[in-house]
């Protein structure tokens, strides 16, 4: 393909695109390619599926698609067949045989296949019926499951590269800005700052301009940028160019994880594809500007999320953060003025400048515009990608979406912004959810990680266990952080231990504000939250551990034991049978036994029982 | 432990060449040595500084600084058990228990036979399905302490036919 040389040759592109796609005919089984499904096997599940098409002779007249991301990662692999859009959900390369003799010959359902709602237990044959999606607005992620992200044609099919277009020979980049900053939109990564005054101040300093995105997405619970690069990455690429036309800037960088390589391979071939359509490169477009965009791979080190940790990690050095007395919109990478957003925030940009600013400002609540992605996960029934207006409830999110806690447990609390944020307990489940509402019950958006927790969560452990994770991942430059997390964790380590002392929840405490004051980045600043918002609502459990020596919730080894209820037990000697150790004992129909003196606390015995006749006590 | 390997000194001069020998690409560089030997072998360290003109401590502050670089010999499979968040109020500490029973290695250790490296990350992004571990460059999803077992034995399988 040549490059396009003006604005009216990628219309004309575009045109024939979509009328080539609408014109065809057949069917197109699109099977979802993302990493969550790939967990799940799709690779075989796509080698059986044209096998099976060709078998039947049907691979000209079927056309499969390996698509991005759906979300609905839970239920992977997803295959939807168009133009129905029937639904199957966990498919097996077994399946594929009977898929393809009934539905794609014969046009008839699969029975056994049929997506049964867990919550209502409806059976649901359509992808838009699906309660996971119907109550989401996708603005950003909806055409994730639509296009192979690895073709450029199926983005500018559907209307890619419009508002570069716009951007590039309808405005200035004043103008460009004036729309961002009416939008209200705010950076996705987890701090929430005005992203047009961001571009406005990084356009005001001189020097050699950096555009960077920010694909470090490092909070443990949280997938949605890896997802949007992996499904959709000339979205990220377009809001970075129409980016780098506002603020004046001919040099870009992704910073993403070495860890995502699925994400660095779809991004690699996008650039490709953009470059050799002049979408990106030397006169884009003929518009007579030049931007380059490069790929930097970061090293598993969650730290240089942070903006100039990531920096000095692009620079080629160890990624650890400086004081910001001098902001990297100044002086960033290579001391030059860089603008670095979340990918996210990225992918934002695109719908804003192409449906209006005014548009994008109606939805959402009154300081936090737009939508949000979510990554619901935990202990929910439907785990996924949620993409919902900002101020939509918890509740919402949780049960009407997530269709609530599975296997008839308890709803204990949702941990929001990942190790920086707090553990929500269930009193608040009707806030509206945004940037300022989290902030007030004392946790963050974050990147949008959303992880619910059950009675079988212990609170004490999940807040031991991010502190552990920020232990690890402290660069070690200031005291507060490095002694003070540390500190913190060995009063953690003791509690869950069974050494916990009167007075250790106050210290805790003390040593959070502290470290909160003085640390020298976002990372220490922000790291107390889990521990401090586990003491303000999960106060009794604390107090469990340190003076009963109890864990009510059975994780902390020392503090718990297992027993069976005599009179529940049925004698089913399932439990007995699981069990590694050989600690149960019991006749067929009897109460069963646990010998305490055998019991390593494994916990299968617990998660096998059907009659809940296994105890924590 | 056998830790014989023979580098390939031609393939890492044509890796620094593919970055040009740019001094802003050592971590990625390294990367990629460590994605053909999995790990980076200190004996590639004179080379880097000589080629990238950096000093020794740079080469070792970016080497240890991150975590996906080792400077000593990793299995042939790389096990990473995702503990992030999601995986672990699923119960990825089980999966892990579970892999150090059947490998007899702990956490950051590797086998004697160089087969297998056992490692804890922090999330691969896989929340919905967990809990998850990657073996090199395959996710595998909804584990327990059981099929986290098969799933060893499959890779082991592979490794002797």
């Amino acid at each position: 393909m040549a490059k396009l040389e003006n604005r009216s040759a990628l219309e004309s592109y575009r045109n024939t695109l979509s009328s080539e796609q609408k014109s065809r005919k057949k069917k197109l089984i699109s099977l979802c390619a993302g990493s969550g499904c790939g967990a799940y096997g799709t690779a075989k599940v796509h080698d059986a599926l044209i096998q099976e098409l060709a078998k039947h002779g049907l691979d000209k007249e079927v056309e499969v698609k390996l698509s991005g991301c759906h979300g609905f990662c839970e239920k992977g692999p997803i295959l939807v067949i168009h133009p129905e859009g029937i639904f199957y959900a966990q498919i097996k390369e077994d399946h594929i045989p009977e898929i393809v003799e009934k539905t794609i010959k014969n046009g008839e359902l699969v029975k056994s296949l049929i997506y049964k709602d867990p919550a209502t237990k409806e059976k649901i044959t359509y992808e838009k019926d699906v309660s996971f999606y119907k109550l989401q607005q996708r603005i950003i992620f909806g055409n994730n499951g639509a296009i192979d992200p690895t073709s450029i044609k199926d983005y500018i099919a559907v209307g890619g590269y419009k508002a570069l277009e716009k951007a590039l020979f309808d405005m200035t980049p004043e103008e460009i800005i004036d729309q961002i900053k009416k939008s209200g939109l705010r950076g996705r990564g987890g701090g929430g700052f005005p992203t047009g005054i961001k571009w406005e101040t990084c356009r005001r300093h001189d020097g050699a301009r950096y555009i960077i995105c920010n694909a470090d997405e490092g909070d443990p619970g949280a997938y949605m940028d890896r997802s949007l690069l992996e499904g959709n990455p000339h979205l990220v690429l377009e809001g970075m160019i129409i980016g780098a036309v506002a603020i004046g800037s001919n040099e870009g960088y992704v910073y993403v994880r070495h860890e995502y390589p699925l994400a660095v391979k779809n991004l690699s071939i996008a650039l490709q594809r953009a470059e050799e359509l002049g979408l990106l490169g030397k006169n884009i477009l003929g518009s007579g500007f030049d931007l380059n965009i490069h790929i930097s791979r970061g090293g598993g080190a969650f730290v240089c999320g942070e903006s100039t940790a990531l920096m000095a990690s692009l620079e080629g050095m160890p990624g650890r953060p400086r004081a910001k007395y001098i902001h990297t919109v100044e002086k960033g990478f290579r001391n030059n003025p860089s603008n670095l957003n979340n990918v996210e925030t990225w992918a934002n940009v695109p719908v804003i400048i192409e449906k209006g600013a005014e548009w994008y400002a109606s939805i959402g609540t009154k300081r936090s515009k737009g939508t949000k992605i979510f990554s619901l996960v935990g202990k929910v029934t439907n785990t996924g990608l949620v993409e919902v207006p900002m101020g939509t409830t918890l509740r919402t999110i949780i049960y009407d979406i997530g269709g609530g806690v599975p296997n008839k447990k308890q709803f204990k609390a949702v941990q929001t912004g990942g190790p920086s944020g707090g553990c929500i307990p269930e009193r608040f489940l009707n806030l509206g959810v945004d940037f300022d509402e989290l902030a007030k019950v004392g946790s963050i958006m974050g990147s949008g990680g959303m992880i619910v927790m059950d009675q079988d969560n212990c609170m004490v452990d999940v807040a031991r266990y991010f502190l552990d994770f920020l232990k690890e991942e402290s660069c070690g430059q200031c005291n507060p952080c490095r002694e003070g997390i540390t500190a913190m964790l060995d009063i953690l380590t003791d509690i869950c231990n069974g050494n916990g002392k009167e007075g250790d929840i106050e210290l805790l405490e003390e040593l959070g504000m502290m470290i909160q004051k003085f640390s020298l980045c976002g990372l220490g600043t922000s790291a107390p939250n889990p521990v401090l918002t586990t003491i303000l609502y999960f106060r009794d459990e604390y107090e469990a551990h340190i003076r009963d020596k109890k864990c009510p919730s059975g994780v902390c080894k020392p503090l718990f034991h297992y027993e069976i209820d005599e009179e529940a037990c049925t004698g089913c000697t399932l439990c007995a049978k699981r069990c590694p150790e050989e600690a149960i004992t019991g006749e067929k129909k009897e109460p069963h036994h646990l010998d305490l003196e055998k019991c390593i606390k494994c916990g299968i015995c617990y998660d096998a029982c059907k009659f809940d006749a296994i105890l924590i006590q | 432990m056998e830790n014989q390997i023979v580098i390939d000194w031609k393939k890492i001069d044509e890796i620094i060449e593919w970055y040009k020998s740019d001094r802003e690409a050592l971590l990625m560089i390294m990367q990629d040595i460590s994605d053909i030997y999995n790990y980076v072998p200190p004996e590639v360290v004179p080379i880097l500084v000589e080629k990238l003109g950096v000093k020794p401590s740079l080469v070792y502050s970016v080497a240890t600084f991150y975590k996906t670089i080792s400077l000593e010999p990793r299995g042939k499979y790389i096990v990473s058990v995702c503990t992030g968040t999601a995986c672990h109020v699923r119960g990825a500490e089980k999966v892990m228990e579970a892999l150090e029973d059947r490998l007899h290695i702990k956490e950051s250790e590797t086998t004697d036979d160089l087969l297998f490296t056992l490692e804890a990350v922090r999330c691969v992004g896989c929340c919905a399905s967990g809990p998850v571990i990657t073996v090199n460059q395959n996710t595998h999803g909804g584990l327990n302490r059981s099929s986290v077992v098969k799933v060893i034995n499959e890779y082991e399988n592979q490794h002797v036919s």
